[in-house]
């Protein structure tokens, strides 16, 4: 299998915007190129688009649209981990000698179809996110004794380094008490507990290592890679203070990677909700289950940013096709040490973890400098 | 429409058995997820166990897990604290586009 390396990215700020797909991902391509001066259209030979927008066609059209005449292009959706999957597909490509320069771009505009999954007819009634979060939230404080308080850190954290992150959708920081105080969506979670629906867009480049050394001098190695469904029905979560597919693709990724937890630098983590990061940095191998919320207190009180230095998705927003590979770039710029306010000092070796649909799939890649 | 939204409509509980692998197919399925026969579709018994809870505004919405294997999320009557593991009557369920169950304590 051949090395790959990130080789560069493009961003966008996150907004309201109501732009259409297609210009919200020539945005994100435009931006990579603008940051890559060596970087020709006819060097890239696989463009891949991630969205859960009900649009035909996109990878050509993107790829129209920003003169590129790939070998391969196509769109991949797997609802919030669309992202993750496209680049998992894209280093895939290149590992195997079929491709070496890959555009992955991803994009959602705020209203995505994306966000509530019909099929799962278990969830009956309450098929909307906040459902299967309350219900994780409320199986965690049972079992660990998690509290608002605990709840309400991750956001205030993740807010706060979303500050210095120009592309960020927030930029405004909440006190813990504003955060417990905002509104009771369920009796277990509060609006501020959530991650935003929005419009944004996120591109990455990934190429072999000799396409890389011509496009940059300071790649970043994808070194690991795991993932696992186990359902796509949130009901088959039988640990519901876990997340079962999460610990299968870490497991998976820290084999590949040969690295431990202890190993990882900083990390961004998919915080869709507020208990989210606290069950993640527990099965993720950063903390010992149950201690979470500890280590993610001792994060905020210490402002030490290992754990979503960009702001997460709740501090940075959640254009689902963008976050997992606006989280690549971000591990990659931390990598590179070139994350401006928001570098976590001397990082060498850092984790993206990117889940969709109640962790009924996660992903988590391993990237080293 | 499928045979469990058919007879959901109808206020019945069915699911999908597999009479090769002895197994209920879940989330409802034509055919058995393990050996890919098609399923018989069969009621599911009334009476589940609570899993786990919570509450928006005054309604109480919950996972009930029925014969020891398939869970479903739906909506819980009660006056007294719901207990993890208590057992649960499924009073009401329908189908209007949206799958819809309704718990009370047993």
């Amino acid at each position: 299998m051949r090395k790959v390396a990130l080789a560069g990215f493009g961003l966008t700020k996150f907004s309201k915007e109501d732009g259409s797909i297609d210009s919200l991902m020539l945005s994100a391509t435009k931006s990579l190129f603008g940051n890559m001066p060596n970087l020709s259209q006819k060097d890239v030979d696989v463009v891949l688009t991630s969205t859960n927008d009900d649009h035909k066609y996109l990878a050509s059209i993107v790829s129209e649209l920003s003169g590129i005449a790939p070998k391969i292009s196509h769109s991949v959706e797997s609802l919030c981990n669309s992202g993750a999957n496209s680049a998992i597909s894209a280093f895939s490509y290149i590992a195997s000698g079929l491709a070496d320069v890959a555009l992955v771009v991803g994009a959602e505009r705020f209203d995505s179809p994306g966000l509530v999954l019909e099929w799962d007819k278990s969830r009956g009634q309450y098929k909307h996110p906040i459902f299967w979060s309350s219900i994780f939230t409320k199986a965690h404080a049972r079992k660990y004794g998690t509290t608002k308080e605990d709840l309400a850190i991750v956001s205030a954290k993740n807010h706060k380094n979303a500050l210095d992150n120009p592309y960020a959708y927030f930029e405004k920081t909440y006190s813990v008490d504003e955060i417990m105080n905002s509104r009771n969506l369920t009796d277990d979670i509060r609006l501020l507990d959530c991650s935003l629906p929005c419009s944004g867009s996120a591109a990455i480049l990934l190429a072999s290592e000799e396409a890389a050394r011509n496009l940059t001098d300071s790649p970043i190695w994808i070194s690991g890679i795991g993932q696992r469904t186990i359902s796509a029905g949130f009901t088959k979560n039988y640990e519901l203070t876990s997340m079962k597919s999460t610990i299968d693709a870490a497991s998976m990724a820290y084999e590949m990677a040969k690295k431990e937890p202890d190993d990882i630098d900083v990390a961004e983590i998919h915080d869709a909700f507020s208990v989210c990061e606290i069950i993640e940095v527990e099965d993720l191998g950063f903390v010992k289950k149950g201690l979470g919320k500890e280590f993610v207190r001792t994060l905020y009180e210490t402002q030490d940013k290992k754990i979503n230095p960009r702001g997460g998705l709740i501090g940075a927003g959640h254009p689902l096709g963008a976050t997992g590979i606006a989280q690549i770039a971000e591990i990659g710029q931390q990598l590179q040490g070139k994350a401006g306010k928001r570098q976590v000092s001397g990082a060498k070796t850092g984790l993206v973890q990117n889940m969709s649909a109640a962790a009924t799939s996660s992903s988590v890649l391993i990237l080293q400098s | 429409m499928t045979p469990f939204e058919e007879e959901l409509k109808k206020g019945k509980f069915v699911c999908g058995e597999c009479q090769n692998c002895k197994k209920l197919v879940w989330p409802p399925s034509n055919y058995c997820n393990r050996c890919f026969k098609q399923v018989t579709w069969r009621s599911v018994s009334q009476t589940a166990k609570l899993i786990e809870f919570s509450k928006k505004d005054d309604v109480i919405f919950c996972i009930a897990e029925f014969e020891n294997e398939i869970r479903v999320m739906g909506s819980l009557q009660t006056d007294t604290k719901p207990v993890i593991g208590q057992d649960l009557k499924l009073i009401k369920c329908s189908y209007n586009g949206n799958e819809e169950f309704v718990f009370q304590p047993k």
